[in-house]
């Protein structure tokens, strides 16, 4: 083997780094040739891979590398050559370049000095455009084990966490742990930068971000505080080793937050103070509302294909959910178990554990026979099996496990027979129902022809006698008649010590079986020895006239014996029962103060012993963190750390609460500010004792905030305020945060505006499909919502406002149309084109279809042939898929991150109107007909189009064919993408196809040819500049100021008169959502005496223009209608369009 | 004595290649949680370690003794437990194609997560080069090693979808070799994969194929425990659908069940919208291109699991030297289909010398190494089912055997999934083209035995 030269390798290659040093110089005139073939020869091996090294030609340098790479790959050693291949670190062939990487990383350890030459061209690489050689360059730079960078690879982190590529961040969050590794001083740097990355925005950086988080810094649960429930959302969207990181500190987390939810018993002696202010609040022993968010995002997992993430979350689940909850997880575990057999073994032991908790137990019960053991198991999972289905056994279930035991103890596998045995003996235990049975079982056992079987029925005999010795008379005659014939030490002792022990009740056998063993003594193993002691002892003390003798025989053995364990034994019971050292020749008859211990011989030798008690050996394991490397091996591997215990009360949840974006903002421009009253109004919601709490985790909060702060952006202003702010805005944002704090004392006029929280919950649940820019705006609104309306005007607009801000997902809406968006989606969902009659259409027009395909394969079954209506399905279909379809539009939010500071988020349609408008009429065309509406969702392919649903309604007697759209006429700017050709549209059918409409900000009409069975209809349309925009998220704060801005021509004004029915505010908010594509303005409605003001927001959607409409009514019944747009000509077109809206309702 | 040398040295390496991690970090490793691979070695059925990949500091690879140790201690390969735990380390053992991969890690960690990544990297070498054998690998060398390099960054997983690693690296063929060799280009792309920054990093950008194919397997394995009397102890179905995708664009499919409730459990590839399918019980996805693996599930045996076939036996073993052996297989509920493949391996005693038994069908074969028969029966004809007799002969004067063999059955029952289980429809959204759509269903023998 290679181990004693590679040793000597490795003294050599501390040498080389000085002799290396030289020769990189020499190498700098390599090109010449003299030079180069002198060096070569100066080396003894590898001559020619150096020479191909400094060939000019990539192919040479490639291959040389690929062989270089193959000896690392062998664990041969390369380090020689660390000179030649370092230079090759410039090439510009990438995979050269990737070789050499793998090569640096391999060796930069031991050649220190000489990897510090490669560290510019990765500097460099850090600039370069493309990202993947950005992220490389991190990558290996960081891999790069040499102390003395530790200062360059900082600075690399730090720019690369602000760098535009998500992929880029993500190397860099992956770098954090080497470089700490490297040099654990830069901790606290390093906590900074993932403080940041924690908050990123892209799935793909979380991931890591929380891997680096375990790796640096696990103690700072305060970095996870605001990224909590931003995390359980987009749990489903990470990658599958992102989830499992995430699981796993989120479970660390969830222990040290919320108080147990299973523990009643530890409440009730808990403090008196935790009533105290149980009574100040709805009595509210349920979970915390961020835990349930918890393990609600994370159930879904369990389907996962990977078993690790799976396991995370049983783990999750086994530590921080009632218990209750627990029964959905073992199907998943059940299912594991036909994974590969390592996967077997590790899930086994997790459920062996679990069983061996009496309260869990019946869970498995129902998968009892999937634990049966099957002969070609290896070894240890037989064990562990085995292990699980004695836990499981019980009343009902123990004939089935019985029967399957009996079958264990007749296979050929000796320790699977031996510990079948064992395990019946602790179901005999457990279950007193069987007890007789398994004993007479175990006793026919005995006349087993295998050694090991009968010695282990024999100790497992023992201990069940133990439990009930009078009883079995039989059992024991029987054993001594073994005495004989076993041959298995541990048996034989057990044998004597059953005699010695029941020695009365066998009174004529037992003597017999001293004579038998006492012959037999210096051969008998120790253990066999010192039992015949104790039998010889216990029978002088019971019967002393036949076994005097043979007593005295066998403690005269005992004293000459080699081991000095029986010599011991057997002076210490030679005193005991033979007093003043007699060589006995009677009934302990001597007087003197030793008589006290002869008498007493016998209470100590015959004492009632506690029967052993057999238990699981999963049974300790319980201590330890589900799913873990210690817990596999049982026991507490290098860095492992105990779960904390449950907290005696949830800490406060407002400490998740996420501050908007917009608020920093805000503070930072106007500082001095005072505050209304109404943060301390609120003081009072809480009672005495959460308050205390309440201001020390603020405080923590507010260092780390300001920490935050200071290094975001230098502000100069004044401490206190910005503290006296933040403090009133957190509890503000803790009232909002309805669920949990919402309290019949204090209403809040949001919160009863929306009690309903429940059902708002189930709708949102069900939307987690949807991208997450969507989820996040509709909790911006939320969040935005709840600020007190208070907030001083905002200067410009939100910078961070794309930053996705994660809300409590139970929270209630605000406004009167608050819950209308979920509706909304909820409704875009559930209604599809009916799909039976698909089915059936797509029977009826291509039956033949189907037997050509048999033809071609026999053993493909065709699936139902629907191809020849797919294009109208498609149109269909797409409003089921287009919430679902997860493409794009996060894509376009993460270009977005980087340049567009202002770009508000996008939100879902506030509402769907169901009117649709018709563009050619079916009199005048021969039945075929074609109407319009705008189902207000993005058009997929194209950010900057508006979908615009067309209905083609077939209604002549023939079915119709290719419907598609052959010309278009359209103005300047103006856009259109064509739906799918319909192929066939059937008699008294409709169908339908969705255009893209980019409109250009212009009303000019839009002129369309359709073709349908040959003939060729011309439609135009004009586009409703109202259904042109898209709802944004604002707050009234960003709206106000926005408008402002946009005074004089860009503002558009008119009076309309109200009637009666439109005079009230839900009437005026309907109106406008029907009419236009907008959404109501976060807080944005005043309400007084004369009159009401509601505000709206959109924005054009192929110009992204802000469109600012206001609706002031007042008493009379007048009403105020106020556009503001920064493009005149938009505001006045949709001025005029909901003038129309209103004259019409 | 030799060995304890070795293990001696082993400890010494092993020592020595951390200690510069091991004495500074000592503190650390207390708080920090989760640990990655540190080191990873491919050793094979005899001992030689021929590849190893290190993400962190050097570990030795006399570290591998320690596995030598458990190896020796266990009869059979497959008895190695998956973790073995050494003074200053733990190895996670994964065996796979009769080689064995062996993770490193120094501190705690999710073993699943550890042992997922290998299988994964195994599954990307067999996606990569067809098989995972040692020769293969030895082949392939260096672009194993630049997997591995671009699987893991310092022990975490960073990329293990195999269409974004195909477009990092790309697979071996000859046609490709030929081209490298004459244009100059590489196998390495310099482009970050598309599939990194979207939101379905399973499926690469621009696909295109001429013909649009799209075919579903149904695959079911029923694992089921016979006993002596023929009652079934317990019938399990494992499932699988694999698929192929041949599909141009970014298609979005849907695909329907005939009866979806008949799942206890399921599992799913990451593309498949968990969601949609506790909603409607359909299985809506943007699928990767090419072979993958759409859903697993499990029938549990608390459904009654239909078994095609059974055995009849007649196995007795006497005291003299010798044994009488007399199975007969015969169909049960097969749904109308041909049983095919019909395999039965009938273990025997240790003290087996030979074995002389004639089948009425197929073959019969006796491995006098591992003491297995196994008798290929083919095809089962229901008019005459096959039989197998004849007589074992036991070393003279061993004892009689205490028990007698569990058989393993093997067979397949095409065109038919016997849970009942049936692909209702396939819908594509997004693209416009017309896929050739199939479904091929098969039942196959999984772990199924028969006590006698």
């Amino acid at each position: 083997m290679s181990n004693g030269g590679s040793m000597a390798d490795r003294n050599n290659e501390r040498n080389n780094v000085s002799s290396g040093v030289a020769s990189q110089a020499d190498s700098d005139y390599a090109a010449d040739p003299a030079s180069s073939t002198f060096f070569a020869s100066d080396l003894k091996k590898y001559g020619d891979l150096k020479n191909m090294l400094e060939s000019s030609k990539d192919q040479l340098r490639l291959e040389a590398m690929k062989r270089i790479i193959g000896m690392v790959a062998k664990g041969k050693d390369a380090s020689e050559l660390f000179p030649s291949v370092v230079k090759n670190v410039v090439s510009k062939n990438i995979e050269i370049k990737k070789l050499v990487y793998a090569y640096l990383i391999r060796y930069a350890e031991e050649q220190q000095d000489l990897a510090l030459l490669s560290i510019s061209t990765f500097q460099r690489a850090l600039k370069d455009p493309n990202q993947l050689i950005r992220a490389n360059a991190l990558r290996v730079l960081s891999s790069i084990r040499v102390p003395v960078i530790v200062p360059i690879m900082m600075l690399a982190i730090r720019d690369s966490t602000n760098d535009m590529s998500p992929y880029v961040r993500k190397s860099a969050a992956l770098a954090i742990p080497k470089l700490y590794s490297l040099d654990d001083e830069q901790k606290d740097q390093l906590v900074e930068v993932l403080e940041k990355l924690l908050g990123d925005r892209t799935t793909l950086v979380i991931g890591s971000a929380v891997m680096a988080f375990e790796e640096v810094c696990p103690e700072r649960i305060d970095l996870i505080h605001k990224n909590y429930r931003r995390l359980c959302q987009i749990l489903m969207d990470l990658e599958e080793w992102g989830q499992v990181a995430v699981l796993n500190m989120l479970t660390r987390y969830a222990r040290t937050q919320f108080a147990d939810p299973n523990e009643k018993e530890a409440e009730e002696d808990g403090d008196e103070e935790f009533y105290e202010e149980d009574q100040s609040r709805p009595k509210k022993l349920t979970m915390d509302s961020d835990l349930r968010l918890l393990l609600r995002s994370a159930k879904p997992l369990l389907q996962s294909r990977n078993s690790a993430v799976v396991m995370a979350v049983i783990q999750l689940y086994f530590h921080v959910a009632p218990k209750a909850e627990m029964v959905s997880n073992i199907k998943p575990m059940i299912r594991l178990l036909r994974s590969h057999r390592e996967i077997q073994s590790v899930v086994l032991s997790n459920i062996a554990t679990l069983a061996a908790k009496p309260s869990r137990r019946f869970l498995f019960v129902p998968h009892l026979k999937t634990f049966f053991v099957r002969s070609s198991d290896p070894t240890h999972i037989k064990l562990q099996k085995l292990e699980i289905l004695t836990s499981l056994a019980s009343a009902t279930t123990i004939s089935i496990i019985l029967r399957e035991f009996q079958a264990y103890i007749s296979t050929s596998d000796r320790e699977l027979i031996a510990c079948t045995i064992q395990a019946i003996g602790r179901c005999a235990m457990t279950i007193a129902e069987v007890t007789e049975t398994c004993l007479n079982g175990l006793v026919a056992l005995l006349s087993n022809r295998d050694d090991n079987v009968v010695g282990e029925s024999v100790c497992v005999i023992r201990k069940l006698l133990q439990l009930q010795p009078t009883a079995h008379k039989d059992i024991l005659r029987h054993l001594a008649k073994l005495i004989g014939t076993v041959t298995v030490p541990m048996a034989k002792a057990s044998i004597l010590w059953l005699i010695g022990e029941y020695c009365e009740q066998v009174p004529h056998i037992a003597p017999d079986v001293l004579r038998q063993v006492a012959k037999t003594f210096p051969k008998e193993e120790n253990i066999v020895k010192l039992q015949v002691l104790t039998l010889a002892a216990k029978l002088f003390t019971v019967n002393p006239q036949q076994t005097s003798l043979l007593a005295v025989y066998v403690f005269n053995l005992a004293k000459y014996d080699i081991n000095y364990d029986i010599r011991d034994r057997g002076r210490f019971l030679r005193a005991l029962i033979l007093p003043g050292g007699h060589t006995g020749e009677g009934d302990g008859g001597s007087g003197g103060e030793f008589d006290l211990f002869s008498k007493a011989a016998r209470e100590i030798l015959l004492a009632t012993k506690p029967a052993p008690v057999m238990e699981s050996r999963f049974k300790e394991r319980t201590e330890l963190q589900l799913g873990t490397l210690s817990h596999y091996l049982n026991t507490r591997t290098a860095g492992y750390q105990d779960l904390p215990a449950f907290p005696a009360v949830s800490l406060p949840s407002n400490v998740r609460d996420v501050e908007l974006p917009a608020v920093d903002i805000a503070k930072k421009i106007t500082p001095g500010k005072t505050r209304p009253s109404q943060p301390k109004a609120e003081a009072k919601f809480y009672s005495d004792g959460e308050t205390e709490e309440d201001e020390e985790e603020e405080e923590e909060e507010e260092d780390d905030s300001s920490e935050e702060d200071s290094d975001e952006e230098s502000d100069d202003d004044d401490e206190e305020s910005d503290e006296e702010e933040e403090e009133s805005v957190k509890k503000s944002a803790a009232v909002g945060n309805g669920e949990v704090k919402a309290s019949g004392a204090v209403k809040t006029p949001k919160a009863v505006e929306n009690g309903s929280d429940d059902t708002s919950d189930e709708s949102e649940s069900d939307d987690e499909d949807d991208s997450d820019e969507e989820d996040s705006s509709e909790e911006d609104v939320e969040e935005k919502g709840k600020k007190p309306a208070v907030k001083p005007q905002v200067v410009k607009p939100p910078v961070k406002a794309a930053v996705p801000v994660v809300r409590d997902i139970g929270s209630p809406k605000t406004d009167s149309a608050g819950s209308s968006p979920r509706t909304a989606a909820a409704s875009s969902k559930t209604a599809p084109a009916p799909q039976p009659s698909k089915t059936a259409l797509a029977k009826e027009v291509a039956p033949p279809k189907p037997d050509k395909v048999k033809g071609k394969s026999q053993n493909i079954d065709m699936l139902l042939d629907f191809d020849s209506e797919i294009a109208s399905s498609t149109a269909s279909i797409m409003p089921t898929t287009a919430p679902l379809f997860p493409l794009g539009s996060p894509i376009h939010s993460a270009n977005k991150l980087p340049g567009g500071g202002g770009a508000p988020t996008a939100m879902p349609p506030v509402r769907v109107p169901n009117r649709s408008f018709p563009l050619l009429a079916g009199g005048l065309n021969g039945g075929f007909a074609i109407a319009y509406k705008f189902p207000r969702r993005p058009f997929i392919y194209s950010a900057k189009m508006v979908a615009i649903e067309l209905t083609f309604t077939n209604s002549t007697d023939a079915s119709l064919e290719n419907i598609k759209i052959v010309r278009k006429k359209l103005p300047p700017r103006v856009e259109v993408q064509d739906f799918h050709e319909i192929a066939v549209l059937e008699a008294n059918r409709t169908a339908h196809g969705t255009v893209g409409v980019d409109c250009g900000d212009t009303t000019q009409s839009i002129g369309l040819t359709v073709e349908c069975s040959g003939k060729q209809y011309d439609v135009t349309f004009k586009p409703r500049l109202c259904e042109m925009l898209r709802p944004i998220a604002w707050n009234k704060e960003e709206f106000e100021k926005a408008r402002k801005n946009l005074s004089g021509l860009n503002e558009n004004y008119s009076n309309v008169e109200l009637p009666a029915k439109l005079q009230v505010k839900s009437a005026v908010v309907d109106v406008i959502l029907d009419a236009a594509n907008v959404a109501p303005v976060a807080n944005g409605d005043d309400v007084d005496d004369s009159g009401f003001v509601v505000r709206f927001i959109g924005q054009t959607v192929s110009s992204s223009s802000n469109v600012l409409i206001s609706v002031a009514v007042r008493a009379a019944g007048k009403a105020i209608v106020t556009v503001n747009c920064e493009k005149v000509m938009v505001g006045s077109v949709v001025l005029q369009e909901l003038r129309e809206a209103f004259s019409k309702a | 004595m030799w060995r304890a040398e070795w293990m001696w040295r082993a400890e010494r390496q092993v020592a020595l290649s951390s200690l510069h991690c091991t004495n500074k970090k000592i503190q650390k490793a207390l708080i920090s949680r989760i640990a990655m691979l540190h080191s990873f070695f491919i050793v094979n059925a005899s001992g030689d370690v021929f590849l190893e990949k290190h993400w962190k500091s050097v570990i030795h690879r006399n570290i591998c003794e320690y596995f030598f140790e458990a190896q020796k201690k266990y009869r059979r390969l497959d008895e190695i437990p998956p973790i073995i735990h050494t003074p200053h380390h733990y190895l996670i053992i994964v065996h796979r194609s009769n080689l064995f991969y062996i993770g490193v890690v120094n501190k705690e960690c999710p073993p699943l997560f550890c042992i997922e990544i290998m299988h994964r990297i195994v599954d990307i070498f067999e996606d990569y080069f067809g098989d995972s054998k040692e020769a293969t690998i030895k082949e392939h060398f260096v672009v194993v090693y630049e997997l591995l390099d671009e699987m893991l960054d310092n022990g975490y997983p960073l990329a293990t979808e195999s269409n974004i690693l195909k477009e990092l690296i790309k697979p071996p063929s000859f046609l490709r070799a030929l081209q490298n060799t004459v244009t100059g280009s590489s196998n390495v792309s310099s482009i970050l994969p598309t599939g990194q920054l979207s939101n379905v990093p399973w499926r690469r950008a621009g696909v295109k194929y001429t013909n649009n194919e799209a075919y579903f397997d149904v695959i079911e394995e029923i694992d089921a425990i016979v006993d002596k009397s023929g009652s079934i102890v317990s019938a399990e179905i494992q499932g699988y659908i694999d698929s192929v995708m041949k599909l141009s664009g970014i298609p979005d499919l849907s695909l329907t069940f005939m009866n979806a409730r008949i799942f206890d459990d399921v599992s799913f590839h990451p593309c498949v919208r968990i969601k949609r399918w506790e909603s409607d019980r359909m299985l809506s996805f943007i699928p990767p291109d090419g072979h993958f693996r759409l859903m697993s599930y499990h029938i549990g045996s608390s459904n009654l699991v239909p078994l095609p076939i059974y055995i009849r036996h007649n196995i007795q073993f006497k005291t003299g030297a010798s044994g009488r052996v007399d199975i007969t297989v015969g169909l049960k509920q097969t749904m109308g289909r041909p049983v095919e493949d019909v395999k039965v391996d009938i273990p025997m005693p240790k003290s087996c010398i030979n074995c002389s038994l004639t089948p009425t069908q197929g073959k019969f074969s006796y491995d006098t190494v591992s003491k297995v028969g196994t008798w290929e029966v083919g095809r089962i004809d229901p008019q005459k089912l096959p039989n197998i007799r004849g007589t074992v002969q036991l070393i003279s004067g061993s004892d009689t055997p205490e028990s007698n063999p569990t058989l393993g059955l093997h067979f397949k029952v095409e065109q038919v999934a016997m849970s009942g289980l049936r692909v209702n429809r396939l819908d594509i959204l997004g693209e416009k083209y017309k896929p050739f759509k199939g479904v091929k269903y098969l039942t196959k023998a999984g772990l199924f035995q028969v006590r006698t």
